[in-house]
């Protein structure tokens, strides 16, 4: 009996959690304009979606195109900046490396509207007109600190004396950063690319204090817009719908490679 | 100078303000198995890497066959590594880890084949090429290491503590191997490692080192039977250290009887110390023919010897092994023979300041004012000597009852009381004699006795 309402306890939890999306998804195969409606199963939607056949198709397509483009450029940035960062951080000893991480922690901690307002302020008091330059430095300077994190527990785990073992055998500092430091944090850096890839993509305050008004949206800001004016685009369903089964495809590879990956250290 | 590969002059070092390393200088020949010996942080591995040039020196230079190569960067140096806990490259399997350096050398392909399959069957490793290094066991991954830092072909190898990470069993092992790798192909070695044992087991020559100073050069047999400190003597092998008294050359007494030495030159009537090591006293039941007796305290099996301690009748405790057992609470017979007589010079003989008269019942030094008697007709401010004997200095449980505060920093059991060196907070020392119990890192409170303190203008 303690066992079966434990049991429906978590089916709950998980039902409550992704009924929004389960909805959207259902929803997204029916031409109703008001979700709950349900005006029959039909795959139009999807397919006005990719061919553009619908009011507003170009700006969705700017916008997801300005998502991507944001998202990978500051990601990139992001996470050479970030790995450079922890480098050095983990140099340091004592006082001054608790300082710096702590420091580094705080933009993450802070509340996005904050972070935006305050960099809203930084380029006007510069005099940098807003646009793609604002949008995607505003996104490295959020995104680089997580970059931060996940790269330090490589280097944490690291022997120290790899570094010094690459020079002793003949490396420049350069190579040894190349053939031996860069590969040893990899998978740090690739995690934190991963996590400040999604930052960028979600991310909605910062953008909207960054944009300007030359008419650069993001997804985030496009939806923002469309649901005050146009009550949201049919159309958006079955993008949401997509973006959540992409993400889900990837974590179960993910989480399978890993799984397997275990299986053989074992072995 | 001529066969010296390595020649280290005056080599200094500080880390943060503390001076790790204190004037250190000694040669490596060429093809010699060197070894620097120490506890942790004497300073045995910044020497090696500073060889290595990971990092440079604060004073001094280092040579390499006659060059300086201070401006010379790690990454030209012909001299290879043996890291602690190996430092193999994770992400590459073994045959890459070793070929690592030739391809940096930009090699041929199939010279720098030849020369992997040639390494790794000098560590016994021909079949392990592909395997991932993580799948390998500490010994192999330590002979890949070896074979990483060999195929290079270095003028000298370093190696840091490299089997200190390997089980007995395993490290005695790898010990021979690696002695048979140098005899074989006659390179240079220079060995860090805190393992007297190992020490002793592999080198040519051993450089004792402790807190940043070197304390005996010698070869194995120098260091381990005659020393020329207590800490040397302390720090290698079992050994009884005694206080002596040089009478004349060749005659020395020590725990109450006078007995025949081969040391000469100390002068006479001198104090001195005295080691014997536990396995060079002669042990046997009747007492007549012993030149002392001492009745036994505790016995133990130790698989090839039996270690014992006996207490002599005028209360000094001796450690002595011998493959017989002798009961506890025998009365037994004991022969020191004249040649297993180590006769040390003092380095100390009573605790010596600098101070500052303050009034004339105060003086100054250890930065505290004690109570003491001062010489008439000097002046306040005046610089003297001051003198406390070894023990007459009080040690105190709780460092906040003493005039000063200090921590034990090294002991040396003296058959009949322990030998201290204490730390105060200043970092100025103190030598203090004590029949009570303290563990090297207690902290003490320290007083002194006005009587006690002599000041000498």
């Amino acid at each position: 009996m303690k066992k079966f309402f434990a049991q429906a306890y978590v089916w709950l939890l998980l039902l409550l959690l992704y009924a929004p999306l389960i909805f959207i998804a259902i929803f997204s195969f029916t031409q109703s304009k008001v979700m709950g409606n349900w005006a029959g199963f039909t795959f139009d939607v999807y397919k006005n979606f990719f061919t553009g056949n619908f009011q507003g198709s170009s700006a969705l397509y700017a916008a997801l195109l300005n998502t991507l483009l944001i998202a990978v450029v500051s990601a990139l940035v992001a996470t050479i900046m970030g790995t450079l960062a922890a480098i050095s951080f983990y140099n340091l000893r004592g006082r001054k490396k608790n300082v710096l991480m702590f420091v580094n922690n705080i933009p993450m901690i802070n509340p996005d509207i904050i972070t935006g307002v305050s960099l809203f302020l930084l380029f006007v008091f510069l005099g940098i007109s807003k646009g793609y330059l604002t949008v995607i430095l505003a996104h490295i300077s959020f995104c680089t600190p997580y970059v931060v994190l996940s790269v330090m527990p490589r280097l944490t785990q690291m022997n120290p004396n790899i570094y010094w073992a690459a020079m002793d055998l003949g490396a420049t500092p350069g190579q040894a950063l190349r053939k031996v430091l860069i590969p040893q944090l990899f998978p740090g850096m690739l995690s934190g690319f991963i996590l400040a890839f999604t930052m960028s993509l979600d991310d909605f305050a910062v953008t909207f204090f960054t944009q300007g008004t030359i008419g650069l949206e993001t997804l985030s800001t496009y939806i923002y817009n469309d649901a005050r004016k146009n009550g949201l685009t049919l159309e958006l369903r079955p993008l949401m719908t997509l973006i959540f089964a992409f993400v889900l495809i990837v974590l179960l590879v993910i989480n399978l490679r890993s799984a397997k990956q275990a299986r053989n250290n074992k072995k | 100078m001529a066969n010296h590969i390595i020649d280290i002059q005056n080599l200094s070092k500080s880390f943060g303000g503390k001076k790790v390393l204190d004037n250190i200088s000694f040669y490596v020949r060429q093809g010699e198995f060197v070894t620097l010996l120490g506890p942790s942080g004497c300073g045995k591995t910044t020497i090696l890497r500073q060889i290595a040039g990971f990092i440079s020196p604060d004073e001094g230079c280092i040579l390499l066959d006659g060059n300086d190569i201070a401006q010379i960067p790690p990454y030209q140096r012909p001299l290879n590594t043996v890291f602690q806990r190996y430092a193999l490259f994770p992400h590459l399997d073994v045959y890459d880890n070793i070929a690592f350096g030739l391809k940096l050398k930009k090699e041929p392909q199939e010279e720098i084949d030849k020369k992997v399959r040639k390494v790794l069957k000098l560590v016994s490793m021909s079949d392990y090429e592909d395997r991932d290094v993580e799948s390998l066991s500490g010994g192999q991954q330590q002979r890949v290491a070896i074979a990483r830092a060999l195929v290079n072909q270095p003028k000298v190898l370093l190696l840091d503590e490299p089997l200190a990470a390997l089980d007995l069993k395993m490290r005695k092992d790898m010990q021979i191997e690696l002695k048979e790798m140098h005899e074989k192909l006659g390179i240079t070695f220079i060995y860090v490692t805190h393992d007297q044992e190992e020490a002793l087991t592999l080198s040519d020559t051993i450089v004792v080192l402790n807190e940043g100073k070197i304390q005996q050069i010698g070869t194995p047999a120098d260091i381990y039977n005659e020393p020329q400190n207590s800490f040397v003597a302390d720090f290698i092998g079992e050994s009884n250290i005694l206080n002596g008294r040089m009478i004349c050359d060749r005659k020395v007494e020590f725990i109450g009887h006078e007995f025949n030495c081969v040391d000469e030159g100390f002068g006479d009537d001198v104090p001195v110390d005295v080691v014997i090591r536990p396995e060079d006293i002669y042990i046997m039941n009747q007492t007549e023919g012993a030149q002392f007796t001492a009745k036994v305290k505790s016995c133990t099996f130790k698989g090839v010897h039996y270690e014992m301690y006996v207490e002599t009748e005028n209360g000094f405790e001796l450690q002595i092994q011998d493959y017989n057992a002798f009961a506890v609470g025998s009365t037994v017979g004991l022969v020191i023979k004249p040649q297993d007589i180590q006769v040390m010079k003092k380095e100390r003989v009573c605790n010596t300041f600098d101070g500052t008269v303050v009034d004339d019942s105060h003086v100054c030094f250890l930065g505290e004012d004690f109570e003491c008697r001062v010489p008439a007709g000097l002046q306040s401010g005046a610089e003297v000597k001051v003198q406390v004997p070894f023990d007459k200095i009080e040690l105190l449980d709780y460092q906040e009852d003493g005039a000063l505060a200090g921590e034990v920093h090294f002991l040396l059991y003296k058959g009949d009381h322990y030998h201290l060196e204490i730390k105060t907070d200043d970092d100025d020392r103190l030598w203090v004699d004590t029949n009570d119990i303290w563990d090297k890192g207690d902290l003490v409170g320290i007083s002194i006795a006005a009587d006690d303190i002599k000041v000498i203008a």
